[in-house]
């Protein structure tokens, strides 16, 4: 559906994309991450045909962005990251120019209508943009990218600036959306890519560094080795006794505490469940378990890991291999 | 084109521009009116437009000051282009608004023209001929100027650097038709009369129809849009 194959973006001496190749398939929705500047924006803004790159092709539905852009376009809705809306005209009539620009066949009321009623702005659709609050005007902006029904959607953070409930509702449309539209989007909230993507794309300092599911991800992030465990008990004798137990990696006193007890990080060994055992012995020592939380990673940290990860592979001397010439 | 070109020319009276555009060139043009035909009892209207010319240079950049350097300042040039429409398309759809609404502008002064028709003295009628050739020769001034505005409007973000940057350009050819006489040089002087967009006027002020001014006032506005319409699409490529 959509093809990236060997993309960089030069602007002047900065390269703002490295070498990127990705493909995107029918009906997938998926999260561009990437901390800011790290090159999503300018990513979509070359599938969407706004920019070019410097080297490297762009295919949508099997059309060049750049040889055949009026057809490609046609294919695409595109929200950038500030929705391009004329301050002066009515959300009605904004729409209605959109529909003659993207030189739409549907039925014009019919079409508009369902559009409105799906991103609930028909009732705003008789005022003056510019007067939108700003959660309005977000929608607006998805409401013009839906114009034309186009198979491939893309949504530079489509979420920013709206509040929880409505955050909640656009995801959810996207969701509906991605069932039978093929739909990118970028954020840099990782909770985001997590309830809606089937798959995610990361991006750092203008290269690709990793394109997993969604699923594998987030197990990486779940892990069921760690542990926060507030215990009711001298917190020296409880530690060293955590400390002796079998199949525990690693016991640290994290300092905090409160009346109920004091706060310790567990590690377990690998593919060792010490809960049971925990529980046991605490228990069989009169030492009452207040609390006991797994603490698996947050996609943050995942994101931290990989950045990191990827920094260190690059930086290391000798191991640039392939990456030369 | 069509859609971009209505959505301009709404533009245009849903915002005080078009009001406050049309008003000025009103006045500026009854005020030399009234001052060149009707005060110096004369049914010419040649030297009206020749003055109206130099008008202008300050006039039209209001009209063109805003019409590329809004949509990058607001970003909303990224919902044209990323829409099948053409570069030229687009800087088509949008000089031909400037356009119309200047010739409505002009087409409403034509009003003018009746009270000089109804008060001319008898031993010198008003001439069909040459008051059509001026205002003829006016829209074909216009159109340069607005290629010109438009075509600046492209190059920045800012509305009044547009706006000054036209007006510095359009001075540059006031300048030449004011003081080239004084170039000392044959040669210089031949040479910027050439360019000069304002020495091709004369013409068609005597009611004669200059087949070769035309020409050229036409391929002065096309030049100017087709660099608007490179640096619209040289806009992808940086």
């Amino acid at each position: 559906m959509i093809e990236v194959r060997n993309v960089f973006k030069q602007y002047g001496n900065v390269t703002a994309l490295d070498d990127v190749s990705f493909t995107v398939n029918e009906g997938e929705i998926v999260g561009f991450l990437g901390p800011n500047g790290a090159g999503k924006s300018t990513m979509m803004n070359i599938v969407t045909g706004y920019l070019s790159s410097t080297s490297g092709e762009a295919s949508v539905c099997g059309i060049d962005v750049l040889e055949n852009p009026d057809e490609a376009k046609k294919k695409i809705g595109y929200l950038p990251e500030q929705p391009p809306l004329y301050r002066e005209m009515k959300v009605s009539e904004y729409l209605n120019f959109v529909y003659d620009l993207k030189k739409c066949t549907l039925n014009r009321k019919a079409h508009l209508d369902e559009i409105m009623a799906v991103t609930k702005i028909a009732n705003v659709k008789g005022r003056v943009i510019g007067n939108l609050s700003k959660g309005y005007r977000q929608r607006v902006g998805i409401a013009q990218a839906l114009v034309g029904n186009p198979p491939v959607m893309i949504f530079d953070e489509p979420t920013v600036g709206l509040d929880p409930k409505q955050i909640i509702e656009i995801r959810n449309l996207i969701r509906n959306l991605g069932k039978n539209h093929t739909v990118i989007l970028s954020t840099h909230i990782l909770s985001e890519v997590r309830s809606v993507c089937d798959r995610i794309l990361i991006i750092n300092e203008g290269r690709l560094i990793a394109d997993e599911k969604t699923e594998n991800i987030a197990r990486a992030a779940a892990s069921d080795r760690k542990y926060t465990v507030k215990v009711a008990g001298p917190r020296r004798d409880v530690l060293r006794e955590l400390r002796a137990l079998n199949g525990v990696r690693l016991a640290e006193d994290t300092g905090d505490g409160d009346a109920d007890g004091a706060v310790f990080a567990v590690e377990a060994e690998r593919g060792i469940d010490i809960r049971k055992q925990m529980f046991n012995m605490l228990a069989a020592k009169g030492w009452p378990i207040m609390e006991l939380t797994p603490r698996g990673m947050s996609l943050e940290e995942v994101f931290v890991m990989i950045t990191d990860e990827d920094e260190r592979r690059r930086t290391a001397p000798g191991t640039r291999g392939g990456r030369e010439g | 084109m069509t859609a971009i070109f209505k959505r301009e020319l709404r533009s245009y009276f849903s915002t005080p521009l078009g009001y406050v555009f049309s008003a000025v060139y009103l006045a500026v043009s009854g005020f030399l009116f009234a001052l060149l035909t009707l005060r110096a009892s004369s049914s010419d209207v040649s030297s009206y437009s020749s003055m109206m010319i130099f008008g202008f240079v300050a006039l039209l950049p209001l009209l063109t000051m805003r019409s590329f350097s809004e949509e990058k300042r607001l970003k909303t040039d990224a919902l044209l282009l990323t829409s099948p429409v053409s570069a030229t398309g687009i800087v088509l759809g949008k000089y031909l608004a400037s356009l119309t609404v200047f010739a409505g502008n002009l087409l409403l002064s034509c009003v003018y023209i009746i009270s000089l028709g109804k008060y001319a003295a008898e031993h010198s009628p008003v001439s069909p001929a040459r008051t059509f050739g001026c205002f003829f020769a006016m829209f074909l001034v216009g159109a340069c100027f607005i290629a010109v505005g438009t075509f600046v409007s492209s190059l920045t973000e800012n509305q009044v650097v547009a706006a000054v940057g036209t007006m510095a350009i359009l001075s540059f050819f006031a300048a030449i038709a004011l003081f080239n006489g004084m170039i000392d040089s044959y040669a210089i002087r031949t040479v910027l009369s050439w360019i000069s967009l304002y020495s091709r006027f004369t013409n068609f002020t005597y009611g004669m129809f200059d087949f070769a001014a035309l020409l050229y006032y036409l391929s002065f506005a096309a030049v100017f849009v087709f660099l608007t319409v490179r640096v619209t699409e040289r806009r992808r490529w940086i």
